[in-house]
């Protein structure tokens, strides 16, 4: 990750957040929510979760997937050494859902936390948020709440780091190779 | 046969391709399997009880031996992870035709089976199996003769964790017929291997096997001193067909001098867990209070016993597909 550079450092991600929150909330009113369900995708997407349930203000406890056993790459790559349980600490069932994650690339992340979340119950509705939504779609998927759309070239791939501080970094094909071994960075 | 053991089980990268015996994994790929099993367990717990990790995989449950407990939750374990599982009672089936063991092999793998979980009566046969497996096929021992249970000796090891957080500075008592006992062999080395303080093996002369401390383990023939001040007590089945081979007087003699009632069960830590790989002799073993009383934790080791295969089974089915892999390139 040495040669990664920094793009955003903690107080820029803060008030990314910040944005991101009043987005949501101006969502969930037009929707007429009232108590969603907020679940981050593990590991850069629970970082984010957490800022954005804590200034949300809102009374469910936060939910964190682990979508390992969802992957579509598993046959590639084979088992993930650290997966945790996802916990979803109250039934989805007829739940509005806040789904968080840090970087939107492909699309490939999402599908396997929906269909994650659709194994553990049918919720009335799923928002999307993501800190970044970049270029790269593999499956048609959008998000409602974007925080940053960054122009990158199709080689440089861009990473939260975190939890504490957190922070934006853009790195080069050959670094992210060694990161597609971890978790969540296919998008 | 632990050298080719471990170069059977891993590859160069230290996967496990097969899992036939703790013996030389080590306590990174043990911590390893019980970290993988903990994110498993929750599944167990969800409104459908599946996750889509092994999806079109098909495994083969061979037992040339019966088994309820294991092979069921082999079955479930198999399931829960989305592959098919084909259940092979071989002993009422093609043996008694004639058929060899490598010929069963050899119409299962063009049938394009991905695993083999194996049981056999006979020492070292899930390594046969596994030295003759095709590529890209991975075995998992559920039980070979005297030699090995590996899967029983790391649910047990997850159920301990689960209940002391660690297993550094533990005293475990493992309590029967050690001579005949595959599980108390594996489980012996899996806690020397995690590094528990003591493991303490309590049983008549005549069910230990000559070269008892060889395996690192404090011999005890009383069943009081054994198990005195330590944090587990495991149980072992005494297998009922060992009586006539007058290595036991008698059932009831057994219970008198090795049996875990109440009583003896507060010699032990006040904290102590009791665990038995099942099935229970009750009467025989312990007593029904105890199996059924508050430091039972024997029906939360069949459960955990669930996600410890499924834990091994994607391991291994992961390892194997990334050979492949490699191997294609």
């Amino acid at each position: 990750m040495s040669n990664n550079k920094a793009f955003m450092d903690a107080d820029g991600v803060e008030s990314l957040a910040d944005e991101m929150a009043g987005k949501i909330q101006v969502l969930l009113n037009e929707r007429q929510i009232n108590d969603p369900l907020m679940i981050g995708i593990r590991t850069g997407g629970v970082w984010l979760a957490k800022l954005l349930h804590r200034k949300l203000g809102l009374k469910e406890p936060l939910g964190t997937l682990d979508i390992s056993f969802y992957r579509d790459d598993f046959t590639r790559i084979g088992m993930n050494p650290e997966v945790h349980p996802s916990d979803l600490p109250i039934p989805v069932d007829d739940r509005h859902i806040v789904l968080i994650d840090d970087v939107l690339q492909t699309g490939r992340t999402i599908r396997a936390a929906l269909n994650e979340i659709f194994d553990y119950g049918r919720p009335a509705s799923i928002i999307l948020a993501t800190l970044v939504n970049r270029s790269g779609r593999e499956l048609p998927i959008q998000p409602d709440i974007v925080g940053l759309h960054p122009e990158l070239e199709q080689d440089q791939h861009i990473t939260l780091i975190g939890p504490d501080p957190l922070g934006l970094v853009i790195g080069s094909e050959t670094n992210r190779r060694s990161r597609t071994d971890e978790q969540g960075t296919d998008g | 046969m632990s050298l080719s053991n471990k170069a059977l089980q891993l590859d160069e990268a230290g996967r496990l391709l097969h899992f036939l015996t703790v013996d030389g994994l080590g306590r990174e790929m043990l911590t390893e399997i019980l970290d993988a099993a903990e994110g498993f367990t929750g599944v167990s717990e969800r409104t459908i009880k599946k996750v889509p990790l092994c999806r079109g995989k098909v495994v083969a449950n061979l037992f040339f031996e019966t088994s309820t407990r294991t092979r069921t939750t082999f079955e479930l374990a198999a399931k829960r992870l989305s592959a098919d599982v084909l259940n092979l009672n071989i002993s009422a089936s093609s043996t008694s035709k004639g058929e060899t063991l490598l010929d069963t092999l050899r119409n299962l793998e063009a049938m394009h089976v991905d695993m083999f979980i194996a049981r056999h009566a006979s020492s070292g046969a899930a390594h046969f199996i596994a030295q003759h497996a095709d590529r890209g096929v991975g075995v998992i021992n559920a039980g070979d003769g005297r030699h090995a249970h590996p899967t029983q000796a790391m649910l047990d090891m997850f159920t301990i964790r689960r209940h002391k957080g660690d297993f550094v500075g533990l005293r475990v008592a493992i309590v029967g017929d050690i001579l005949h006992s595959r599980v108390a062999r594996s489980q012996i080395l899996a806690l020397n291997s995690l590094g528990v303080s003591e493991v303490r093996v309590v049983a008549p002369r005549t069910l230990l096997p000559s070269d008892a401390r060889s395996l690192g383990v404090h011999v005890y023939h009383d069943m009081e001193e054994g198990i005195r001040d330590v944090d587990v007590i495991i149980m072992l089945r005494l297998q009922k067909e060992r009586m006539q081979g007058a290595l036991l007087p008698s059932e009831h003699e057994y219970f008198r001098l090795f049996g875990l009632t109440e009583q003896r069960l507060a010699l032990a830590d006040s904290q102590a867990i009791v665990m038995h790989p099942g099935p229970i002799n009750r009467g025989v073993e312990m007593e029904s209070q105890v199996a059924d009383g508050s430091k039972s934790v024997i029906l939360q080791q069949v459960s955990y016993g669930i996600a410890i295969r499924m834990a091994v089974i994607s391991m291994v089915i992961g390892a194997q597909n990334l050979r492949m892999q490699e191997m294609a390139r």
